[in-house]
This record gives structure tokens, C-alpha cells and sequence, in this order.
């Protein structure tokens, strides 16, 4: 689990850099954002929102759009450089080896359009089927998605579908073409709390029987450390921590992972020990032109010191295979 | 689509009953009449007998409310009374006039929705270019135009320097003597609609599912024709009902300046000559028009739209 990767991995994301271009500056929205991601291999990155992870995930599809834009660093794919691809190429990638599913299930699907031809797509656009083939395999999509009597929902539009199953129905479209890497942007959060164990579930058979890795994208550590092996937290644009799912919650190093974990609720805390205020961290997320100098978290931190205000901590890391970004990792 | 039809249908009868006592109201509180205009331009002097017999038998002297009654009356029979004018019954008056005001305003109408929905398509995919500043400039130019001076400028050009076109006139009915007035009636739902179009085509192109399309490594040009296409309809097809409705009623200015035969010009005479039945059968015309194409455009939504459904 630890020994260091000898083959390739399928996803190397290394020094990202996202420019956001102003009225008057330019800002950078991610900055030295760097991850791998082995084949087959469940990976989370962690953040408030607004702390780049949704954009990271976009650029990794190819899809940031203005005023957003890739300022440097490798997207790397199997080996390959993908960032400065063409549209073309971009097109045999997206829906092909890597895979997308978004937040929002209400919107994501055209409401124009019948779920099944939605997914029929997919195999029209990759696999050169014609369409009356393309809705046969569509069928079978949403029934591995365990959607029911696939055969007449496969003619339903998305406003007759729940958001579960629309969320499933997103799976199918994602999976249809046996990606190799599925990135998941909250794909949880617009969801009832009894559904989202539910689409969990089944996204992380899915994958674990087509082999295929998941980039899970969450403001949720319960929820991704459950999931990924390994999990990346990113503060304000950069990723201050990167460890084992088990070792973050046990031994998490940077401040503000600490304050994550210490704000879970716990069931049955308040039996045990009272009546008590959940933990917060304190302040609010800076905005992307204020960010203060130093490290990005200082203003929020109860360790901070002098060097946090002036220097910007390097990435430290760690024995136990992971890294830190943190003057006061001790 | 019954249910659509049953419901517009419930709607309409209220409508047409307030449009009628609308009109008959603004006519009692008008000063003159049919009788006394006759009187008016000097050439004509008639005995005070027989105008008095002439206001009784058009039914002048009776009270409003009698009048009224009656008009209904004979409407719900298809009876719209005799003109003032003419002594011709109003349906037959509006019947040689339907033909050519329907074929105007479709006219007018097919210009304005091929020019202006590929002008507000071409520019929505290229926001920012040459191309759309032009259209949208050309738009805001169209929709602040008048008819009325665009039609002469028109006839100017195209009829008496170009002499391509005649300048007025039906004629035998061609596509000749249609061209000008149609152009010049439907300049201004084709800008509205080049508008519209762009922005319902930029709105759609920032929807998230626009994004899904994208992401599953579709081409440009199949994102618009398989997922921008139809969604930006749902919305262009509302401002092509609202403007197709009123163009029957916007006609009146264009068909007057170019001698065009339709209910428009037919209105006017007669408001100018106080011919309370044709006034009122030309507006019960343009109503029905209105509504009419208001109730296709809702069967239009459940067409295309299958979020909307009737009754369900």
C-alpha cells in the first residue's frame, strides 16, 4: 500500500496553476496543486466551497471556461500530457477515458430530452453505434445503475425522474463507455441523506468492478475518507494536506484539517457528554484578492506565529506517505 | 391537446365580449357619427328628415344598451350587420380582405423569423465578434425604425430608383407587389427576434447540462443540435406568438402607405367614415387572429416541451 508506485499512474495532476482573469488582475484560483492518481484507485479532495477543487476537477475534463484558465503545470493522463490538447483530441478523451458526474442532477440533464437517448450518446459518440443499437445498450446501462423497468424509463423525460434517479441516470452516462478515471464533483449534495448512501454505493461498485479510478470531490471528509484510500485537503487554492483516509482522521497534521474533523458531529456525543457547542473554525474563507500573505490560513489558525504571516510553508512530507503544508506540522 | 383547445376556448368568448363593449363604448364617447360625418366635408348637404330616417333605421338613436344587446345578438348567428357605407354585409366586406392580410402578415412573418432566429443564432455562437456586433446593431436599428418611414424609404429605392418592385397596390395577387410591404411590416419582429434568439441561445449555453453535453466529448456543433437547439426554441417560440399576434393589428399603418387590400385599411376607412359595423367586425377579426395564434403557440410549448402538459 505504501511501497512507492513503480508503474505509471493513471493520473498525475502535477504544479497546477488556474488563472482567474479579473476586471484588473489576474488571480490564481489553484496554485501548485499536485496529486496522482494510481489505476483503479479511490481518491478524495476535500475543501470548502470556493477553494478551487470543483475548477481543479474541470480542468482535469478540459473544461475550464473564461474567465477561468489553465496558468501551468502537467495534467498528466497514462503517461501522456493532456493539458494543452485539441478540442479534437479533448473530444476522444472527455466521455471516453475520463468520465464526468456533476452536482446538480436537476440541471446537468437536458429537459428537452429522453433520459435513454441521453445515454445513447454516449455509444453513438464513441463506440459508432447507430441509434437504434445505441438505446438497446442505453437500457442496459440503467439497469446496471439499478434503475427499475429500465425498458420504460429509458422514454422518460428527467422532470419525471427523482433526483436519485437522475443522479444514477448520470452514472449511467458517465460509466457507458468504461472510462478509465470518473471524477465525482459533490455528486451527493443535492441529495436526500438516505439516497446519498445509496448513489455512493453504487458508484463505488460500479468503478471497483470496471477497475475504473474515481477523483471524488467533496466538501464531506466523513463521507470521502469512507470512500478514497487516500484524501487531499485544499485550503484557499492550495492542498495543505494530503494523507491515508484512515491516518487523516487519526493523525490529521495541518490546522485546519484538525478543525474539519473537530466539527463532525458525532452521533451520541451529547449522551455521553452533555449538552456542548459543536466546534467551528473560526472566521470565514478570504477572498480570492485578499488572500494574505504568508500561509493562506493564518488569519483562521490558533498556532499561528510570526513566520506564518510572512513566509508561505513548502510542502512537508510526511513519514507515513503523505505530505503537509504547514510551518507548525509537529 | 383537446383540453388546450376546451380551455383557450372558455377564455376566448369573455375576451371578444369586452372587446365589443370596448369599442362600442369608445364610440359613444366620440363626438360625430356616421350621419352627421356625411354632412362634414361640404359636399353633400341632407335634409334633416331623412338623416333623422337614416339614424333610426341604422339604429343610431337607440340607447347603448339596447344596441349593444342587439350587436351580440347577431354576432353569436355570424350576423355582423351591414355597413354604413357601403350597405354590404361586414362579413362579406371582411371576406375579400382576410386573403391578403393573412398572406401580408404571413409574409411579413416567415422574413421575420428566418432572418432574424439565423441572425441571433450566428451571433449567440460568437459572442463579441464582428458578426454579432453588426447583427445586434442592425437589430436595435430595425426595432427603432418606423414602419411607416421604412415603407417610403422602400418605395423610394426599390420601386422608384431600382424599379425592381412595383410601390404599391395588390396587383394580380404575385409575389411582386407582396415583397415591399412584407419587408417593411416584418423588420421589426425580425430584430426583436434576432434579439431574443441570441439571448435565449447564450442563456442555454451557460446550462449546466450544456456542460454534461460537453463532457461527454461531443463536438460543438453537435452540442447545438443535439441539446441548445430545441431549449432555445421553448423561448423564441413565445416572442414569435406574441409578435405573429399583433401583427394583424400592426399591419394597419403598412397596409394603408402601400394600398394593400386588408382588414387594416379596410379598419381605417372606416373609423374615418364612422362605420360602427365594419369598425367592429375589422377589430372582432384582429382579435380572433390574435387569439388564434396565442392557442397554437400554446400547443407549440406542448409540443416541443414535454415538461408542459395539460390538465395532467
Amino acid at each position: 500500500m505504501t511501497q512507492p508506485l513503480l508503474k505509471v499512474p493513471l493520473l498525475q495532476v502535477d504544479d497546477l496553476h488556474i488563472a482567474l482573469k479579473g476586471e484588473s488582475a489576474t488571480y490564481n484560483a489553484v496554485e501548485k496543486v499536485s496529486f496522482e492518481i494510481g489505476r483503479g484507485e479511490a481518491f478524495g479532495l476535500v475543501g470548502e466551497s470556493g477553494c478551487g477543487k470543483s475548477i481543479t476537477a474541470l480542468s482535469v475534463m478540459g473544461l475550464l471556461k473564461r474567465p477561468l484558465s489553465l496558468g501551468g503545470g502537467r495534467i498528466v493522463l497514462d503517461g501522456e500530457e493532456i493539458q494543452d490538447a485539441s478540442a479534437a483530441e479533448w473530444r476522444r478523451l472527455r466521455g471516453k477515458r475520463i468520465a464526468m458526474i456533476f452536482q446538480e442532477p436537476m440541471t446537468a440533464l437536458n429537459p428537452l430530452s429522453p433520459v435513454g437517448r441521453q445515454i445513447a450518446e454516449m455509444f453513438v459518440l464513441h463506440e459508432g453505434c447507430g441509434w437504434n443499437e445505441a438505446m438497446d445498450r442505453a437500457e442496459d446501462a440503467l439497469r446496471q445503475v439499478q434503475v427499475p423497468s429500465p425498458e420504460r424509463r429509458i422514454r422518460d423525460f428527467p422532470h419525471q425522474l427523482s433526483g436519485g434517479m437522475r443522479q444514477r441516470v448520470m452514472i449511467a452516462i458517465a460509466l457507458a463507455c468504461g472510462p478509465e478515471l470518473l471524477i465525482a464533483d459533490e455528486p451527493t449534495t443535492a441529495l436526500d441523506v438516505t439516497v446519498q448512501a445509496e448513489i455512493i454505493d453504487l458508484m463505488a461498485e460500479l468503478c471497483a468492478a470496471k477497475g475504473t479510478a474515481i477523483l471524488m470531490i467533496s466538501h464531506d471528509l466523513g463521507l470521502v475518507a469512507n470512500m478514497c484510500k487516500r484524501v487531499a485537503v485544499m485550503y484557499a487554492g492550495r492542498i495543505v494536506e494530503q494523507q491515508e483516509a484512515d491516518a487523516i482522521f487519526a493523525t490529521p497534521r495541518h490546522p485546519y484539517t484538525q478543525g474539519l474533523i473537530n466539527s463532525l458531529p458525532r452521533l451520541g456525543e451529547r449522551s455521553r457528554r452533555g449538552r456542548q457547542r459543536l466546534q467551528e473554525i473560526t472566521g470565514t474563507v478570504p477572498s480570492i484578492a485578499s488572500y494574505p500573505a504568508g500561509c493562506r490560513f493564518n488569519p483562521r489558525c490558533a498556532a499561528m506565529t510570526e513566520i506564518c504571516r510572512e513566509v508561505s510553508p513548502e510542502i512537508t512530507p510526511l513519514p507515513s506517505n503523505g505530505l503537509v503544508r504547514c510551518h507548525h506540522h509537529g | 391537446m383537446i383540453l388546450v383547445l376546451g380551455r383557450r376556448l372558455a377564455n376566448v368568448i369573455p375576451t371578444l365580449v369586452a372587446v365589443i363593449a370596448l369599442v362600442f363604448l369608445l364610440f359613444s364617447v366620440l363626438p360625430g357619427s356616421f350621419i352627421s360625418g356625411m354632412n362634414e366635408d361640404g359636399r353633400t348637404t341632407i335634409d334633416p328628415q331623412v338623416m333623422e330616417r337614416m339614424r333610426k333605421e341604422m339604429g343610431l338613436d337607440d340607447p347603448l344598451p339596447e344596441r349593444f344587446a342587439k350587436y351580440l345578438a347577431h354576432t353569436v348567428t355570424g350576423d355582423l350587420g351591414k355597413s354604413f357605407r357601403t350597405r354590404e354585409p361586414v362579413t362579406f366586406l371582411i371576406g375579400q380582405r382576410v386573403w391578403p392580410s393573412l398572406k401580408l402578415v404571413f409574409a411579413a412573418m416567415s422574413f421575420a423569423i428566418v432572418i432574424g432566429v439565423s441572425l441571433g443564432f450566428v451571433a449567440a455562437l460568437k459572442p463579441g465578434s464582428l458578426l454579432d456586433t453588426a447583427a445586434m446593431v442592425g437589430a436595435i436599428s430595425g426595432l427603432s425604425l418606423s414602419q411607416f418611414w421604412l415603407g417610403l424609404m422602400l418605395m423610394y429605392l426599390f420601386a422608384l430608383k431600382l424599379q425592381w418592385l412595383p410601390s404599391f397596390g395588390y396587383g394580380d395577387g404575385g409575389l411582386t407587389h407582396l415583397i415591399l410591404p412584407a419587408v417593411a411590416l416584418g423588420v421589426g419582429p425580425m430584430a426583436l427576434l434576432a434579439r431574443t434568439t441570441r439571448a435565449a441561445v447564450l442563456d442555454v449555453l451557460n446550462a449546466d447540462f450544456v456542460r454534461t453535453a460537453r463532457s461527454k466529448g461531443m463536438s460543438e456543433r453537435r452540442v447545438v443540435t443535439w441539446h441548445v437547439l430545441r431549449n432555445a426554441l421553448v423561448l423564441v417560440v413565445t416572442i414569435v406568438g406574441l409578435q405573429f399576434g399583433s401583427l394583424m393589428g400592426a399591419a394597419v399603418v403598412v397596409e394603408k402607405l402601400f394600398a394593400w387590400p386588408g382588414v387594416g385599411s379596410l379598419l381605417v376607412d372606416s373609423v374615418f367614415q364612422r362605420d360602427m359595423p365594419a369598425v367592429q367586425g375589422c377589430i372582432l377579426m384582429i382579435v380572433i387572429f390574435f387569439l388564434a395564434i396565442n392557442t397554437l403557440v400554446d400547443i407549440a410549448y406542448v409540443v416541443i416541451d414535454p415538461r408542459i402538459r395539460y390538465g395532467r
